[in-house]
């Protein structure tokens, strides 16, 4: 198909990383510097869409194996259940909690459960992007 | 009275439960035969309740429906319920007698016919002991739907069908608009139940709502009772099985709207407008009714016409009655004669008027035809019948010595008392009523000549038939004989009659005259005296009348002067073709189908309704001082984003048009940065960035533009409109931002982004903390849309698969 795009397709696997490695940067320091899950999201889809354009689609589904219909899924499972946690102890649905804790790699580190919501839209933000552009792109 | 009597109302319609059950279990019996057993029931209850009434009493048996908002089924047992209910059950009785021979057993669906009647008998039952007005509309509206059901009962022919839908529009045209009437009522005498309003009629004269509430029920009363221009449906109706027009269309449904006017009386005679309505459209009615009657060729027709006239008759005494309210003293006694008469009227018809339906259907059985052109010389063949139609006749003709005749000698005197009355106007126009009435009166006397002798005398035209006559079985005649010989018993103790069943029933309609029925004291006469103006005017109905009848068919012809086109039936059936029609047009106009109209409707209306607002509430405000300093790069990306959206609407390809509207993205986001929005332009750089890959991907399988060829057109109307949204949107913007009525919260999530959430972007604090909820549907929406494109394209792949297979 794309016969001589060996520039392009060299470029991109070193982009594709740092792309997305800054749309985990992005997600991570959403709390407190611009940024966050969705345009984490959106960070981490324009790298797959990179990915797309410079291979074929056969090739990006075995490069990154998912259905993701159901990275969709767990990522609204994930902002769901996070929002539904807070029943268990007793408060308004959607109640985050934070705190600073001891973990053994990072040291003392801020923890926040809208963290892992954030997480939930960016999961959902990423699949439901990446399975629209591959239904629309696959059927060609 | 141990069982409340409110219960019995219901016992048609729970026994009507049953009878399919027996229609399919005994095949060997009539159905109805275990039919008739309730109607007889109930006459017997309902005549133990006569003594007691005849002495003033009233019962009042209540059964609460929904006591939350003073709704109840409340039977109400005076003068007038007593007569109505006597009457109903007593002619039920009757005709459903009448039907077992009527109808076979073997060929019709007599499991249906029969539920049909006895929904309607409790329907009747209803309406006339109602004493709560909404339950008086829930019967009231029984009887539309039951009767409809009835009508349409033969529902394999046309006719029927046309008929049926005819009267339900028009009965339920009228109902509604009783209804509204019933509800103006309440609101104005503050209660649902008759016998307050009555008794609060003083507070309800005068209010503002008073002459719309008399419109309202009047609407109501004259389509149900066929009074012009609503008896068009009366003749149609005649399609039905003759025991239903027997009962429905001559002694019970007709009679309900008189039994409302005859009801509400105490409440509304005070008023000239009731008094004229009621009178004048009752006159006229009579009038109309039996000149027309003349020109029917079909028997059924004939009585129809001949129903009409004397509701008519009957509804023009209802509004004399009323002047009773108004004159006091010496005069007064003559005014009382008119209620009298009218209950008087009322039980002689339902009698004379049954029979003869009967005898109709009789005749139509026996011969195969109703059609008078037809018939002829049934005398000799069918002695039973043909006697039987000449009592009913002469009685309706008002000769002695049947009933018909004292009651329009009542109604004669009544009319030519209003002469004496001298309030609106009556002075002056008096003397027309009882001239209409003696010309309606001899009308009477022609078609009650005609039906009788035009069927039994004569020459017998056996060929015509398309069956070989032969009298009637006697189970069949013994209905009508009864009723005919009813008839004749009235001529002649019409004073028990008055004084058991009409004083009584006068009493309930004239409360406030009388307080007992003892003080009715009209006595009925047959003989007047030589000189008396009613005697004279018998005595020249007769003659004219006679005369007329003889020279029929000379002057038959003038009715053919009336064209089609000019009839009451053309006009209903083209205001129905134009409802249907125009209708149709007017929805086909406006519904193209084409999505840009439905837009300009949008965005006509957003516009009027937006802009109106704003100038009619004069909200319209720009305050300068509030505008923030127009610093250079927001000027040129302004600059910028105003080319790319002129790029956007002028570009003659789709390429040019993606690419000026991912250009005018950017620019939106450059917007975002200059005013200090990092997480919206972060966002909106890389969603424009993923659309515009979208819309490219998208954009080789879409045809080229047409509409953006190298002529464009430029539709003012759509540019009219869009420059309207524009400036509305403009106007509005401006105005809510010169006036901000409260401060923003924004200062809260400042304080407080840190100490409560524990982070330090408020955008995305927001976004899934303080408002996480939101962001939750969000990302709902996107999975959906998602799993929305991905099962569009799929499907239509899987759909392309299949219709490869199978070609």
């Amino acid at each position: 198909m794309k016969a001589n795009d060996v520039i392009l397709q060299t470029a991109t696997k070193v982009v594709f990383f740092i792309i997305f490695l800054f749309s985990i940067h992005i997600f991570f320091a959403g709390h407190f510097a611009p940024g966050g899950g969705f345009v984490g999201g959106l960070l981490t889809t324009a790298a797959i869409v990179l990915l797309l354009l410079a291979f074929d689609l056969k090739t990006v589904q075995q490069a990154l194996p998912f259905n993701f219909m159901i990275v969709v899924a767990i990522g609204l499972v994930l902002a769901i259940g996070m929002g539904a946690g807070s029943f268990v102890f007793n408060v308004p649905f959607l109640t985050h909690a934070f705190g600073d804790f001891y973990l053994p790699l990072f040291g003392v580190t801020s923890l926040h459960t809208a963290m892992i919501f954030d997480a939930g839209v960016y999961l959902v933000v990423v699949g439901s992007t990446v399975t629209m552009i591959q239904s629309i792109g696959g059927e060609s | 009275m141990s069982l409340e009597f409110v219960w019995f109302i219901f016992l048609p319609i729970l026994a009507a439960i049953i009878v399919p059950f027996l229609f399919r279990a005994i095949k060997n019996i009539h159905t109805g035969w275990f039919v008739l057993i309730v109607p007889v029931v109930l006459f017997i209850y309902y005549a133990r309740f006569v003594k007691g009434i005849l002495n003033g009493e009233v019962h009042i048996s209540e059964l609460p429906w929904i006591p939350s908002l003073d709704i109840s089924f409340t039977a109400y047992m005076d003068g007038l319920s007593i007569l109505f209910s006597l009457l109903i059950t007593g002619i039920g009785a009757l005709v459903v007698l009448y039907s077992i021979f009527y109808l076979d057993k073997q060929r019709e669906k007599l499991n249906n016919f029969y539920v049909y009647l006895l929904m309607f008998m409790t329907a009747m039952l209803g309406i006339v002991q109602s004493d709560n007005t909404i339950s008086l509309y829930l019967f009231w509206e029984l009887t539309s739907i039951s009767s409809f059901l009835l009508i349409g009962y033969w529902f394999t022919r046309d006719r029927s069908r046309f008929g049926a839908l005819k009267s339900m529009m028009i009965t339920v045209f009228g109902g509604l608009m009783m209804l509204g009437g019933l509800v103006l009522l309440s609101i104005m005498g503050d209660s649902y139940s008759i016998r307050e309003l009555i008794a609060n009629s003083s507070s309800i004269v005068g209010h503002d709502y008073f002459t719309l509430a008399i419109v309202l029920i009047l609407l109501g009363a004259f389509t149900k009772s066929a009074q012009f221009p609503f008896y068009i449906w009366l003749p149609d109706a005649m399609e039905a099985p003759t025991p239903v027009s027997a009962y429905l269309h001559s002694a019970t449904m007709v009679k309900a709207g008189l039994y409302l006017v005859a009801r509400f009386t105490p409440v509304f005679a005070t008023s000239e407008l009731w008094i004229w309505l009621v009178t004048g459209i009752g006159l006229l009615t009579l009038f109309w009714g039996s000149f027309f009657a003349v020109k029917q060729t079909d028997l059924k027709a004939i009585l129809a016409f001949s129903t009409v006239s004397q509701l008519g008759l009957i509804m023009s005494l209802l509004g004399a009655s009323a002047v009773a309210y108004h004159v006091t003293g010496e005069q007064a006694a003559i005014f009382k004669v008119a209620a009298f008469a009218a209950i008087f009227h009322l039980i002689n018809h339902a009698m004379f008027k049954g029979s003869l339906f009967m005898v109709a259907g009789i005749v139509d059985h026996e011969t195969g035809t109703r059609d008078i052109r037809k018939l002829g010389g049934l005398m000799s063949i069918m002695p039973v019948s043909f006697t039987v139609a000449f009592i009913g006749s002469m009685s309706m003709a008002g000769l002695p010595p049947f009933g018909g005749f004292l009651s329009k000698e009542l109604f004669l005197t009544s009319m030519l008392s209003l002469r004496e009355f001298n309030l609106f106007n009556f002075d002056t126009w008096g003397i027309v009523f009882p001239v209409i009435a003696w010309i309606a009166s001899i009308f009477t006397f022609v078609y009650s000549f005609y039906f009788v002798f035009k069927t039994f005398t004569g020459k017998r035209k056996d060929h015509e038939l398309p069956k070989k006559p032969h009298e009637a079985p006697l189970g069949m005649l013994l209905s009508p004989i009864i009723l005919a010989i009813t008839v004749v018993v009235i001529f002649f103790i019409p004073n028990m009659v008055g004084k058991a069943f009409v004083n009584p029933a006068v009493v309930a309609m004239q409360t406030g005259i009388y307080t007992h029925p003892g003080d009715v004291g009209i006595q009925v006469s047959a003989w007047h005296g030589w000189l008396a103006p009613e005697f004279l005017m018998t005595l020249g109905v007769i003659a004219v009348g006679a005369l007329l009848f003889l020279t029929m068919a000379r002057w038959q012809k003038l009715y053919d002067i009336q064209p089609q086109y000019l009839t009451l039936n053309t006009l209903y059936d083209s205001l129905m073709i134009f409802g249907e029609t125009g209708m149709n047009r007017l929805s086909r106009f406006y519904m193209t189908g084409l999505i840009r109209t439905y837009f300009i409707y949008m965005f006509t209306f957003i516009v009027t309704i937006t802009t109106g607002a704003l100038f009619i509430q004069d909200a319209f405000a720009v305050d300068m001082n509030s505008f923030s300093p127009v610093n250079a790069y927001g000027l040129m990306t302004a600059i910028i984003l105003i080319i790319a959206i002129c790029m956007v609407l002028f570009a003659k390809t789709r390429l040019t048009a993606i690419i000026a509207l991912g250009g005018v993205g950017y620019s939106v986001a450059l917007f975002f940065v200059i005013f200090k929005a990092p997480d919206l332009a972060l966002t909106q750089l890389v969603i424009e960035t993923v659309s515009v890959a979208l819309f490219l991907l998208a954009f080789r399988y879409l045809p080229s533009l047409k509409s953006h060829g190298e002529t464009k057109k430029i539709r003012v109307g759509n540019l009219l409109i869009a420059a309207a949204v524009g400036v509305t949107m403009t106007l509005i913007a401006l105005s809510a931002h010169s006036q901000k009525l409260i401060p923003s919260i924004s200062q809260y999530y400042k304080d407080t982004v840190f100490t409560e959430a524990a982070g330090g972007n408020i955008v995305n604090v927001i976004l899934v903390d303080y408002r996480g909820f939101d962001t939750l549907f969000e990302i709902a929406v996107l999975g959906i849309a998602a799993i929305g494109v991905y099962s569009m394209i799929k499907l239509r792949l899987s759909r392309k698969e299949k219709s490869d297979e199978s070609e």
